[in-house]
């Protein structure tokens, strides 16, 4: 019994990492960690329109994340400092959502596992629902990945060479958004962002190619999630924070020592 | 139709602000054209309207059933967090072999550069290499948008020798706008002079006779208050469009 629960959530765990690394690496290429952040926040906004429907949480969440990763990305081409409105955005869906929440009858939330997951209750069921969603996400990076990578090198380059930007643009809102509602369960929706941005960071010193780097970035997320979650059965801590606090201790590792490599 | 590439009556706009009006202009097989025309007379517009990254307000841009364009940007800034090797660039977004991509480099004049990351290189090889992407799949034309800008006279001089030899190698048409006014003119087969439409055009004697060309060169510097003579010196009466043309780019 004991270990069904510890190998259901490790498994959970790798599935959101191997999904959110890759997909990171586009994250930080395109200079998107507001985004993914504003992205994230919304899905508090999808629990409770989730609670309000008896619709899955799953598909609130996506639903809620999606859109508000459409508004985002219809807004930013106007003329605000996207940074600013990214800052507006992602506060207030997470304010908005923890509101919205709490007007909902009659249903006792357990607000504290939305927002930095529950990954020891993972059900089989959920499993499925995570490894599912990462396979999407990661299929459509494989499938639009040339396209992507010129696309986020250069728009004008990429329309000579008879590719939409803004549709590359799109496929990584919904990836980034089914990313996001597969994530809630394990880190929740606080801590999606440093499991998209940490590995991806921690990759780029010892890559050459982006292809590495993605490969390196699932590596670090792999081992990210099954870290943190032995730390949190040794230290008995929260083990979504716990995933997230190993990542960026690869992270302090990774920059301290990779400069110190390239010398020698 | 012979052209490779043309426009008929196009009208260009940026945030609502009509940039290029009335352009009416084709590209023949083989042929070296350069746009010149002073900061915000629409040059860059232009060019990205051919290649169809903005659409035209009215007006169309008409390109030859199956025309390959090799595009070489202004520039490209390469964000430091994406590693990126000259080799795997060449390869997007289309996969070549290795020969074709060696034969690129070696045609671009930087045969020894595939192994270097593209955000290690200076400024004339990374000029080189984008050349060399936009040699890979053997365009018909090539289109360079101000592609020696950060690079010294030289510098410059031996860019645009390297795009002669290239010509001359392959036969594609060139269609390039510059801001080396005097380097890019003697090779050019065409000049077509932009403020916001089409002021003169001709072969470069042509216009290297008229009077705005001449206010272009009068005063032997290339900077910006040559240009911003230009545009004052010359008189069209329909001229309704305002003359504040330095405020639309950075000055270069």
């Amino acid at each position: 019994m004991m270990d069904d629960f510890i190998v259901r959530a490790a498994l959970a765990g790798l599935g959101v990492a191997f999904a959110a690394a890759p997909l990171g690496c586009f994250v930080v290429w395109r200079r998107m960690a507001y985004f993914g952040d504003a992205t994230s926040h919304a899905a508090i906004l999808g629990v409770a329109l989730a609670l309000a429907t008896d619709l899955p949480v799953f598909a609130g969440v996506l639903a809620v994340s999606l859109a508000m990763a459409l508004i985002i990305g219809s807004l930013s081409s106007r003329q605000v400092s996207p940074d600013t409105l990214l800052g507006v955005l992602a506060h207030s869906a997470l304010a908005l959502g923890l509101v919205a929440v709490s007007l909902i009858d009659g249903v006792q939330v357990d607000l504290e596992s939305y927002l930095f997951g529950e990954i020891l209750a993972v059900t089989a069921h959920d499993l499925i629902v995570i490894w599912t969603g990462a396979g999407l996400v990661l299929a459509l990076l494989a499938w639009r990945w040339q396209a992507l990578l010129t696309s986020t090198l250069s728009a004008d380059l990429a329309t000579a060479s008879g590719i939409s930007p803004r549709r590359e643009q799109l496929i990584l809102t919904l990836a980034l958004a089914l990313t996001v509602a597969v994530a809630i369960k394990v880190v929740g929706a606080l801590l999606i962002a440093a499991m998209l941005v940490i590995p991806a960071a921690t990759a780029r010193p010892f890559a050459r190619t982006p292809e590495a780097m993605a490969a390196y970035a699932i590596a670090i997320g792999g081992l990210a999630a099954l870290g943190g979650l032995a730390g949190a059965f040794a230290f008995d801590t929260p083990a979504g924070p716990s995933m997230v606090t190993m990542a960026a201790a690869l992270f302090v590792l990774s920059a301290t020592f990779a400069p110190l490599l390239r010398r020698g | 139709m012979s052209a490779l590439i043309q426009t008929q009556g196009l009208k260009l706009a940026y945030g609502g602000r009509t940039v290029l009006r009335d352009v009416n202009m084709s590209i023949a097989p083989s042929e070296i054209v350069t746009i010149v025309g002073p900061n915000g007379s629409g040059k860059s517009s232009l060019l990205r309207a051919l290649i169809g990254a903005i659409p035209p307000v009215s007006g169309h841009v008409l390109r030859k059933q199956g025309l390959r364009i090799g595009y070489v940007p202004q520039t490209l800034s390469i964000d430091t967090t994406l590693p990126l090797t000259v080799a795997r660039f060449l390869n997007l977004p289309v996969r070549v072999d290795a020969q074709a991509a060696a034969t690129a480099l070696a045609d671009a004049g930087v045969p020894e550069l595939g192994a270097r990351q593209l955000g290690a290189l200076s400024g004339g090889q990374f000029q080189r290499v984008l050349l060399a992407r936009a040699l890979l799949h053997k365009p018909d034309i090539l289109i360079l948008d101000e592609a020696t800008q950060g690079l010294d006279q030289p510098g410059a001089a031996r860019f645009y020798q390297q795009i002669d030899a290239v010509r001359r190698a392959r036969g594609c048409a060139v269609l390039m706008v510059s801001h080396d006014l005097h380097v890019v003119m003697a090779a050019s087969d065409r000049v077509l002079c932009l403020n916001g439409h089409v002021c003169c055009e001709g072969a470069p004697h042509v216009v290297a006779d008229a009077p705005e060309y001449r206010a272009l060169f009068g005063t032997g510097t290339q900077g910006a208050l040559a240009l911003y003579r230009h545009d004052h010196d010359h008189h069209h009466h329909h001229h309704d469009h305002d003359h504040n043309h330095a405020e639309k780019e950075p000055a270069q």
